[in-house]
């Protein structure tokens, strides 16, 4: 049980680094609070599974520090940091039985028998791992095998912290979901901080209370999932998180005003200083309504998903999508779009301009 | 799904047949020819039944070269296997040093065994041999053509210097097909250097081990040129195992019947060997 601190962390694969693209992870700096269940969102490549292995001592940092609980543990090894990790593809002692899997974390440990004995049990129960607990665990399924590992992650109760890199990609949809859930529920039994790696926004969204975004190697936005879709702080945030992402269109600033093809664009703060090289303006879908007057466009398609309707538009400044009701009236030609003020932010260079 | 019975299929077959016709059956058939008569040349045979067999099922000297061939065999199997595993898990996963590596232990694979015979046979000579001379000089008595233990000692050295990197290699092909997440995972589980090798690595490495087993005893098994150009067999019969023995029987003293009874029994004692490794590695397998 600790707070893990990641302080001005970077790292590199090569041993030098002549670009912000030649870091894998750079300065990182974060705070994961004790019993937290936080979810690592990102694309492929992005260094959530770097960032995790550095957590996890299976890697040195080329900067920077890892405190858990405020005391340094960057020279530590995994057993010293007490940390478990369950890896994106199964990972089982092929000659061990099921049960000598899911006790071997504790063995290495030299924990008695009997304490070993009610765990394996405790956690198979739990995995519906019970009735092949005598087989050899290289006879089982990619499921049963994944669900193995999980179980060898899960078996030690002291853990500071558990990582899952992408833990569910090789288990079958409908498993998927129990998994999650069963997770989730594990989370609020024991109570341990769980740093949850994933590239699929529903998995982070529906499994953690923060969600922590990562894109190049930097972290761009920490939050709950409701921060995430309402206030992005980075223009990465707005496109990766939502379906459709963020409507981004370029914008200018005069006389202190935010303007959009010429018009003027009420935002959700006054934005006043304009030392970009590019600026943006941001809004999603869902905050975007037709109206009587406004921002000029002319309606392209309409897609009808059953709950809303995604319709198309073109302005002068590019594709606006919108989101309407499945029952809304949607113009055809010609119509006028006005954005909701509190959930239009404007980007300068990626970023949020507050 | 219903199989179509057709017998033409058997057509298909015939080119195999005739290939292995050639290279294995007719040339097997002529030893078994000659272990069942007996001749004295102008292919005059006359039948001798089981004769060959039983003389030398009883005979002390195929006894003491089929003893002579087990010990050496497990011998090098001994040795030659937990030290190529050793290498290959000491030799470096990644960087200039793998090619390095791979290269040097693969020195000794490409020379011809009988170069290897000659070489060995002057490194280990005792006046002007780099070993022979360098051991007595530090006070052994050593003398491979004369003493039985000192030409075993080389024959067996020989041996693991020519064929130790067959095993390095097939095991460090094993070990670099494991995947980096098991060593993260047993790293996470806490497991041991020891746990490491014994959980991970050997069961990995299982299908090439038992390749290399079945190859060296194989080899082993069949060795002729290097103890025959080494020793030639001695001194005495010391080193005479059973292909040097085979040879004497059948070109030195032209004993055709007993030789060939003596080839067919080798020839049954390997494929026996063979089949009882082999399907025992693979009840292993279906076990699991």
């Amino acid at each position: 049980m600790a707070k893990i601190t990641l302080k001005d962390l970077s790292h590199s694969y090569l041993k030098t680094q002549s670009s912000d693209t030649d870091w894998a992870v750079r300065n990182v700096n974060i705070d994961w609070n004790d019993g937290g269940a936080y979810a690592l969102l990102g694309p492929s490549g992005c260094g959530k599974t770097t960032l995790l292995n550095i957590i996890s001592g299976l890697i040195n940092p080329t900067k920077g520090d890892i405190l858990f609980d405020d005391k340094m543990v960057s020279n530590l090894n995994p057993v010293q940091r007490n940390i478990a990790q369950i890896f994106q593809f199964p990972v089982i002692y092929d000659t061990m039985t099921v049960y000598d899997n899911l006790a071997f974390p504790l063995r290495n440990r030299e924990i008695e028998e009997e304490k070993i004995k009610s765990k394996v049990h405790e956690i198979a129960e739990m995995l519906e791992l019970s009735s092949t607990l005598n087989n050899r665990a290289s006879g089982l399924t990619a499921d049963g095998k994944q669900k193995i590992s999980l179980g060898r992650g899960l078996v030690r109760s002291d853990v500071n912290a558990i990582m899952f890199d992408e833990p569910l990609t090789v288990i079958d949809p409908h498993l998927k979901w129990i998994l999650r859930s069963k997770l989730k529920e594990l989370h609020q039994k024991i109570n341990r901080t769980m740093i949850y790696v994933t590239h699929d926004q529903t998995e982070a969204l529906t499994f953690a209370d923060q969600v922590v975004v990562m894109h190049e190697g930097q972290i761009v936005q920490t939050g709950t999932p409701v921060d995430l879709f309402e206030k992005p702080k980075h223009t990465f945030v707005g496109y990766f998180i939502g379906s459709p992402g963020m409507n981004l269109l370029p914008c200018e600033f005069k006389g202190g005003e935010v303007i959009l093809n010429g018009k003027k664009i009420e935002t959700h703060k006054k934005v006043k200083s304009n030392s970009f090289s590019k600026t943006e303006i941001g809004v999603r879908p869902e905050f975007i309504n037709f109206g009587s007057e406004g921002i000029p466009v002319k309606v392209l398609s309409v897609s009808n998903t059953g709950r809303h309707k995604i319709v198309d538009t073109q302005s002068e400044s590019g594709k606006i999508k919108m989101i309407a009701k499945p029952n809304e009236n949607i113009p055809s030609g010609s119509a006028f779009l006005n954005f909701k003020k509190e959930y239009t932010y404007v980007y300068g260079d990626d970023w949020i301009i507050e | 799904m219903n199989k179509t019975i057709n017998q033409k299929a058997w057509f298909f077959v015939i080119p195999v047949f005739v290939l292995v016709a050639f290279n294995a059956i007719i040339p097997l058939m002529t030893v078994v020819n000659y272990a069942f008569q007996e001749t004295f040349g102008n292919n005059v045979f006359m039948w001798e039944g089981t004769r060959w067999f039983k003389q030398i099922m009883l005979s002390e000297r195929f006894h003491a070269s089929l003893g002579r061939q087990f010990l050496f065999t497990f011998i090098i199997l001994f040795i030659q296997i937990p030290l190529g595993i050793a290498i290959a898990l000491t030799m470096p996963k990644e960087g200039i040093g793998v090619p390095v590596c791979l290269v040097l232990m693969s020195m000794p694979l490409l020379i011809p065994w009988n170069v290897v015979g000659a070489m060995w046979n002057i490194f280990a000579l005792p006046d002007i041999g780099f070993l022979g001379h360098s051991l007595n000089a530090l006070g052994f008595d050593y003398n491979f053509t004369q003493q039985i233990g000192d030409a075993w000692f080389t024959t067996i050295l020989m041996d693991v210097w020519h064929w130790t990197s067959l095993v390095v290699l097939l095991s460090y092909a094993g070990l670099q097909s494991i995947q980096p997440a098991y060593y993260q995972a047993a790293e996470i589980d806490g497991a041991s250097r020891w746990a490491v090798f014994t959980k991970i690595e050997l069961p990995k490495m299982k299908k090439v081990l038992t390749i290399a087993i079945l190859l060296r005893f194989m080899d082993s098994f069949m060795i002729y040129t290097e103890p025959f150009v080494l020793t030639g067999g001695g001194p005495g019969n010391a080193t005479a195992f059973l292909s040097i023995d085979l040879v004497k029987m059948a070109l030195g003293q032209f004993d055709l019947g007993p030789a060939a009874a003596m080839s067919l029994i080798y020839f049954f004692i390997v494929l026996l060997v063979c089949w009882v490794f082999y399907t025992l590695m693979m009840r292993n397998e279906g076990n699991q």
